[in-house]
């Protein structure tokens, strides 16, 4: 658990982060958004110390972080940043190796945390492991970063706009597999973006900041259902609020009961966001589709009512 | 990569032949110079004229190597940050002061002798070193470094991990600019009372033997062009990922 | 509290050096050396208020470096770097009335450490008040203006270097115009050939495959090497063409070996300012229908100009340098004056042949960074 209590974090005039109190809970993934400027890396970084704030206390499970001494704490959490910044002089297998080696773990033990971490971020191992950064394409460079950040196993996984840089289809593919790994290891995410979709596809919980304060924190529909002010209707998006309202809401949660009878066709999975049933309705020429549940039983049948009701 | 490999290896060759085989040229300059009374330097070995030489410029240059990486590191630290400015200013304005002109103030300031040239021979090498020390150190970039903290490396670990194996190949190539010109103004030493391989040189030069200049001229070339290639392969070894 | 720590450092250096080392040493001739005098014994009013700007600058480390105290910083560096001087010349006066005229007065260790401690802390003033380059050169005209100002007004003429300058006025003045001449017909060759070569680098890259490698390894060649080397083969030339004017040793093995040193600068340089050239650049000249030749004067010159100028920047004051070993070969020049001072153990005539070397070169490297700084503020 990470609690920020009354952080806050000048430069010069300029308050970055201003009275911000908030807690991140075990295994969330939790997103920080807002403008630039409005101080979401500043307070990311107050998490591993990157940052000292001038007032205020970060706690992680319940110790205040102030009182460890940074390189430690810094080893028992990931960090991932934009730019990535692999070791230029090193193979991928050496930086994803970095914290494991820094905490002295036995060679046999770094090499198959290596080669698993390789093959959790779908990166072949015997093709990739001596391969020098400037050798990798920008998306597996922040594969490299990722398996890097995990590698130690930390608890907690700090992620500063990593895939910003990243072509969409790339970045899209990475979000995804970002969600599986959280999924799988229950790592506490903590995760900077300005993209409210990505925040939404990803978040658990997300943070609203602007200019250094916390204006919103809140699970993505209660985000969508009940923006606090205009910056977060500007984020959400006013025209395609619907949309993307549509986004968070699967499928199973609104299906009702399949009284008289199954509509044709290939029935959805109840995960499915019903931003996507929408677009399957379009295209198939239908207003109503057949849900089934993760054994693929009948589930029930999404009307296209279903979608706008309140 | 072979190629350089190769002609470093050949040069070395030719050096150790000249400095070495220079007495069975003898019979060669006797009948190029038929004029000269003795045209075949024999005050010193060539051997021990090279020993001489290379013991001045190596003392001359470990010394600066030393003295300028750790002022390198030290100005760019946060506690050293305010000397930056300076020290880089002399560097610049004081290899504008050509070598030989250090090396002769060395005189009327401490004497003739090995000292006074070895001093001056390192506060001349210190420039370049510190000089590409602070440029290599400048251009790790800020995300490694931002990576590495955040990865939880110290401050130490950072430098020596990171900081000065990227920094290694711009470094060298200021100790190799220093190595360079301090096997030049170490021959210029033999006019300031140093034993070095330009002392045939200037004897000949005074002496209107020019047997002598070219078989101290000739050596100390080799010699220049022998180091200039072996710090070429090294440089080439420390920044080996980058060309994968 | 310290405000500035470089302040501080070179304060505590320079009153150490006042108290501990010699300011000047007094010779009762050339030959023997000298009895040294400490700062104190020079101290005498009025000229002794020379140093009072020093005041300024022990108190200067433990103010806030705003503006208007580094500036007050830079003028107190200057004028106690000048005054220094104007002290150490009116001491040497002082003793000379009283000795023979074969008495020496020179320079002492501590009177070199005062004045590289002052001028260092005018140059780290200069570094913090951030000034733009042409500013930056100005200010050290005007401080170069007051460093002469003793020198030029007569202030410093019982020191020895001047009185063995006042000794050698007129082989001074030839030596002078000698150097220049040495550098200048290099240079000449060095353009006429360098220029080209690098244009033709730049655009046939196997032209700059075989050029480059080879002006390295002259490059790496030790001066006093090369111009031994290029003895014999001068000498050979000169023996079978006596009518050509060429002698294995004077002018004619100088200019070429400082010829063979230049070129690479040069050459490189060129390239690399047409290489910085941007590609869309050229092609938008090209598209307004600019032909080849108005291209390279009108695009590829302009842009390239401060690159070759900083290639002749390291050229000239490279051969500045080279110049002084050319004495060696008997080309004359400054370096002549320094090393006959070395061969004959006449200090002061070290020192008269090798200040001026290092005076020239940071005048040349100084004019033509000025140069480079103006033509980046021009708008073409």
């Amino acid at each position: 658990m990470i609690a920020f209590e009354g952080v806050t974090k000048r430069f010069g005039p300029w308050v970055a982060v201003d009275d911000v109190s908030f807690t991140v809970e075990d295994g969330a993934f939790c997103v920080l958004i807002g403008p630039s400027g409005s101080g979401k890396s500043t307070l990311l970084k107050t998490v591993n110390r990157l940052v000292v704030p001038d007032a205020g206390t970060v706690r992680i499970d319940g110790e205040d972080i102030a009182a460890l001494p940074a390189e430690e704490l810094r080893r028992r959490m990931g960090y991932v940043i934009q730019s990535v910044g692999l070791f230029p002089h090193w193979t991928v297998e050496r930086n994803i190796a970095t914290v494991p080696s820094l905490l002295g773990w036995p060679k046999a033990r770094v090499r198959d945390r290596v080669i698993a971490l390789m093959e959790l971020l779908h990166l072949d191992p015997e093709r990739f492991r001596g391969a020098f950064p400037h050798q990798l394409s920008g998306g597996q460079q922040q594969r490299v970063g990722v398996a890097r950040a995990l590698a130690a196993e930390p608890r907690i996984l700090l992620m500063d706009e990593p895939f910003s840089a990243l072509d969409p289809i790339t970045r899209g593919t990475l979000q995804a597999e970002l969600a599986t790994i959280h999924r799988q290891t229950g790592t506490t995410i903590v995760f900077v973006t300005h993209d409210m979709d990505e925040a939404l596809k990803l978040a658990d919980r997300i943070a609203v900041l602007d200019h250094g304060r916390l204006v919103q924190h809140a699970a993505p529909r209660d985000i969508l259902a009940r923006p606090a002010g205009d910056l977060v209707r500007d984020l959400v998006g006013r025209e395609e609020w619907g949309l993307k309202r549509l986004a968070v809401e699967t499928a199973g949660e609104r299906a009702r009961p399949a009284n008289g009878g199954v509509p044709d066709g290939e029935p959805l999975p109840g995960d499915t966001p019903l931003r996507r049933a929408l677009s399957e309705m379009v295209s198939r020429g239908t207003d109503r589709l057949a849900v089934v549940d993760e054994q693929g039983r009948p589930a029930g049948v999404l009307h296209l009512g279903d979608l706008v009701r309140p | 990569m072979r190629g350089g490999g190769l002609r470093l290896v050949f040069a070395a060759l030719a050096l150790a032949a000249l400095v070495l085989g220079m007495p069975l040229l003898k019979p060669l300059f006797a009948t190029l110079y038929p004029a000269l009374e003795r045209p075949f330097y024999e005050g010193d070995s060539f051997l021990a004229l090279t020993a001489d030489h290379l013991a001045l410029v190596g003392v001359s240059s470990l010394a600066a190597v030393l003295a300028g990486v750790v002022a390198g590191i030290l100005v760019t630290r946060p506690a050293g940050a305010e000397f930056r400015g300076v020290v880089e200013a002399v560097a610049t304005m004081g290899q504008t002061f050509p070598p030989v002109a250090v090396l002769a103030l060395a005189v009327p300031a401490m004497g003739f002798g090995p000292v006074p040239a070895l001093i001056a021979l390192t506060l001349y090498a210190l420039l370049p070193v510190v000089e590409n020390t602070v440029a290599g150190l400048e251009g790790v970039p800020d995300a490694v470094l931002e990576s590495a903290r955040g990865l939880g490396m110290r401050p130490a670990e950072i430098l020596w991990r990171v900081e000065l194996p990227l920094a290694a190949p711009v470094i060298l190539a200021g100790v190799r600019t220093a190595v360079v010109i301090n096997v030049g103004t170490a021959a210029i030493a033999s006019t300031v009372g140093v034993k070095t391989l330009g002392l045939p040189i200037i004897i000949g030069l005074n002496g209107a033997n020019q047997a002598y200049v070219i078989q101290g001229a000739a050596v100390v070339a080799a010699l220049a062009l022998v180091l200039d290639l072996g710090f070429e392969r090294l440089t080439a070894a420390l920044s080996r990922w980058r060309r994968v | 509290m310290i405000g500035n720590r470089v302040l501080f450092a070179l304060a505590v250096a320079a009153v150490a050096a006042a108290a501990a080392l010699p300011f000047l040493g007094f010779a009762p001739n050339r030959l023997l050396s000298g009895r040294p005098i400490p700062l104190s014994a020079a101290l005498e009013l009025p000229w002794g208020l020379a140093v009072l700007p020093g005041v300024w600058l022990l108190a200067a480390p433990f103010l806030r470096p705003g503006r208007g105290v580094l500036a007050a910083t830079v003028a107190a560096a200057v004028l106690l770097a000048s005054g220094l001087l104007a002290l150490a010349g009116h001491h040497a006066a002082q003793l000379a009335a009283l000795a023979s005229p074969a008495a020496r007065t020179s320079f002492g260790s501590g009177f070199w450490v005062l004045e590289a401690a002052a001028l260092l802390a005018a140059l780290d003033g200069v570094r913090r008040l951030g000034l733009a380059p042409a500013a930056r050169i100005a200010v050290g005209a005007g401080a170069a203006l007051l460093l002469a100002a003793p020198l030029l007004a007569g202030q410093l003429d019982q020191l020895s270097i001047l009185k063995e300058y006042a000794n050698r006025r007129d082989v001074f003045a030839d030596a002078v115009v000698r150097h220049g001449v040495i550098v200048a017909a290099a240079l000449v060759p060095t353009l006429l050939v360098g220029v080209p070569l690098g244009v033709l680098a730049q655009r046939r890259h196997a032209v700059g495959r075989v050029v480059f490698p080879v002006l390295n390894v002259v490059q790496t060649i030790p001066s006093i090497a090369l111009f031994g080397l290029l003895l014999a083969p001068l000498s050979a030339l000169a023996g079978a063409w006596p009518g050509l004017g060429i002698s294995g040793v004077g002018l004619g093995p100088a200019v070429i070996a400082l010829t063979l040193y230049s070129l690479l600068p040069i050459v490189r340089n060129v390239a690399a300012g047409l290489d910085g050239v941007p590609a869309p650049v050229r092609q938008a000249a090209r598209g307004m229908g600019m032909t080849p030749r108005q291209v390279f004067l009108r695009v590829d010159v302009p842009l390239a100009l401060p690159v070759f100028l900083s290639g002749l920047r390291i050229t000239l004051v490279q051969a500045v340098g080279l110049a002084a070993v050319a004495a060696l070969i008997g080309a004359g020049g400054l370096g002549a004056i320094m090393f006959q001072g070395l061969f004959a153990n006449a200090l002061d005539l070290v020192l008269l042949g090798a200040v001026p070397v290092i005076l020239l070169a940071v005048a040349v490297d100084s004019a033509l960074r000025l140069a480079v700084a103006l033509l980046a503020r021009s708008p073409a």
